[in-house]
């Protein structure tokens, strides 16, 4: 008769379904998990200690870098917290944009959170389906910043510039004829706004298509409902935020219940789970996809009908136009002195937190009066949930925490920082 | 709102079952160290000698003291029922920083003390599994006090002669670009009557 003994696995980090660098070292008594540690940090930068050794301003494209598939929403929970501390208000219309590339940014996390976990048990086609639409979002990031993912488009004081009126179309080339860029072109005649109202306007039905594959899907089903059960009290004792809270069935979106920014004049709703399980948080995030495209919609409409600045006029914030510069010596300085020196912000500490697509995502900024923030701490979603590992794969198989990890939207990025 | 050490856990237990307070979650947890707190880099007398890419800080802490404590640890409390928040400060003048961890009050607390006992070194007595976090396996000292620098101590590299991956001291120096400075005077960007409460 041979012993049997518990066997300790190694998952990752280099594991494709774990999501970048995640070691998870499982204790298995055959195949059901009896204990799991994630190992995390193996992508830590430190980037709040490099956030203290740098002006306020120059750290905005580090918050892109720390949830890589969600960039806005952490370059806005930034800003919004240096903004509170200086006591300014932005710019209505900035106020809108932000919004409008907030849910823009929801639906781009949702998409890859969507394509990811469908790969990851077994749903090949999703990926496909969801880096389709992706596309289309990725260029309208590049529209306004110029850059696909890495954007630093929002500033203390709004954001860096309006956007655009034509929309940058495809070029033909030895890849693509004149007829097939006709083709992607047709909805890029008009302006950043019209590619984005035409891409809220089909996207719905973009979002029935991934229904239609995975909603009533029996291996779906069998992969995801009872995976991961968390009740709503263990979700707010475990420090659960965002879609992972409200599948558990408790009601709470930053966006409705302390609003930021111009969310509590929009009109859409909370999608709630009722069981708590990997199936529910599919259902929650599918809905919010659909609720984003609703918002969007709004804004594109407000936005059309209200032009105005986007960025507060005050030079010892943001800098002065290139023109006013050659003629105005004031501009000169201030340019000079805001790109030297940077602004320093009053003596206090403010906590500002965001919905990210992936939960609360915070901002806790300290500052003693410098140019450079004194303390910068980075409240990230996803490494709350994944201190809840252990307890949510416990009795579960071996390919159960593959769901569960991709359930939770983890991106190694915001976890290690 | 500011917590002796000690009161601390009687304080977090109240916050969190009195049923006007309600505070249900730990949104976040955080260690702080005031050493250098309120310093800038250089003073402007000296600076056209010295020039300031040399005004880099090393070495130069404070001291703590029973009236400034060097290590605080910050928590961010989240009330559901009543959608408030709330903001709690411990401060600790021991030598290891020593605090009672709330991980029986909030048990979100695991990988924030975790992080906090790798970044400051801050014990968390009751801890159970008090490990680094973040840092590399072996690794040696807390990178977030102010004392350390930014570019570490040891740099990783492939050895072709030994075949391995071996440790090394940093052979990279720290330039600073922008020095840190404090205007005296009050904020211009905000008038006096609009501040916060």
């Amino acid at each position: 008769m041979p012993e049997i003994r518990n066997m300790t696995l190694n998952f990752g980090p280099q594991h494709p379904a774990a999501h970048g660098v995640l070691r998870l070292v499982l204790e298995m008594d055959g195949e059901v998990v009896e204990r799991a540690d994630p190992h995390v940090g193996l992508l830590h930068r430190g980037t709040e200690k490099l956030a203290e050794s740098k002006p306020y301003n120059q750290s905005i494209g580090y918050m892109d870098r720390l949830d890589y598939v969600s960039m806005m929403c952490n370059e806005h929970a930034y800003v919004m917290a240096i903004e509170k501390l200086l006591g300014i208000t932005v710019p209505l219309r900035a106020q809108y944009i932000r919004v409008m590339f907030d849910e823009i940014t929801r639906i781009l996390n949702h998409l890859m959170w969507l394509g990811t976990h469908g790969l990851d048990i077994g749903a090949m086609t999703m990926f496909l389906y969801c880096f389709r639409e992706r596309e289309d979002l990725m260029d309208c990031y590049e529209a306004v910043s110029g850059t696909r993912m890495h954007a630093t488009y929002y500033r203390p004081g709004g954001v860096y510039r309006d956007l655009p009126e034509q929309m940058p179309q495809y070029q033909a080339s030895k890849w693509h004829t004149q007829a097939e860029v006709d083709r992607l072109n047709s909805n890029r005649q008009g302006s950043l706004l019209d590619f984005i109202d035409d891409f809220a306007d089909r996207f719905p039905g973009c979002v029935d298509e991934y229904e239609t594959l995975l909603t009533e899907n029996r291996i779906w089903k069998q992969r995801t409902v009872g995976i991961g059960v968390v009740t709503p009290d263990r979700a707010k004792a475990l420090g659960f935020t965002g879609p992972m809270l409200r599948g558990s069935g408790i009601a709470w979106d930053l966006r409705k219940a302390q609003p930021y920014e111009t969310y509590n004049e929009l009109d859409f709703d909370i999608p709630v789970g009722v069981n708590g399980d990997c199936y529910d948080r599919y259902l929650v995030r599918v809905e919010e996809l659909r609720q984003s495209a609703k918002i969007i919609k709004q804004c594109v409409a407000w936005l059309r009908a209200n032009p105005g600045p986007v960025i507060v006029d005050d030079h010892k914030l943001t800098p002065p136009k290139r023109g006013e510069m050659k003629g105005d010596m004031e501009s000169l300085i201030h340019h000079f002195k805001l790109f030297t020196e940077g602004y320093c912000v009053p003596e206090g500490e403010v906590y500002a937190a965001v919905e990210a697509p992936k939960g609360e995502f915070g901002i806790y900024l300290v500052s003693d009066g410098a140019n450079k923030p004194y303390r910068l701490k980075i409240r990230a979603p996803g490494f709350v949930h994944l201190s809840a590992m252990n307890e949510m794969v416990q009795g579960h198989m071996l390919a159960d925490v593959v769901a569960v990890i991709g359930t939770m939207d983890i991106v190694f990025g915001e976890i290690d920082r | 709102m500011e917590v002796a050490a000690a009161d601390l856990l009687d304080v977090c237990t109240t916050l969190r079952d009195d049923a006007s307070l309600a505070f249900h979650q730990l949104t976040d947890l955080c260690g702080v160290d005031y050493s250098t707190y309120g310093r800038a880099d250089w003073e402007t007398a000296s600076a056209s000698t010295a020039g300031f890419s040399r005004g880099v800080d090393r070495g130069i802490v404070k001291a703590a003291s029973a009236d400034e404590p060097r290590f605080c640890v910050v928590y961010h409390l989240l009330s559901f029922e009543h959608n408030k928040r709330l903001r709690v400060r411990a401060a600790t003048t021991d030598d290891p920083p020593r605090i009672p961890s709330v991980i029986d009050i909030w048990p979100a607390a695991d990988w924030f003390e975790r992080e906090a006992f790798d970044m400051y070194g801050i014990l968390f007595d009751g801890h159970p599994d008090l490990r680094r976090i973040l840092t590399d396996y072996g690794f040696i000292g807390h990178p977030f006090r102010k004392d350390f620098p930014l570019e570490g101590h040891v740099e990783v590299r492939y050895d072709e002669q030994q075949g391995r991956v071996i440790y090394q001291p940093v052979t990279i120096e720290n330039r600073v670009l922008v020095p840190r400075v404090i205007r005296g005077e009050q904020n211009p960007l905000r008038p006096a009557d609009t501040k916060e409460a």
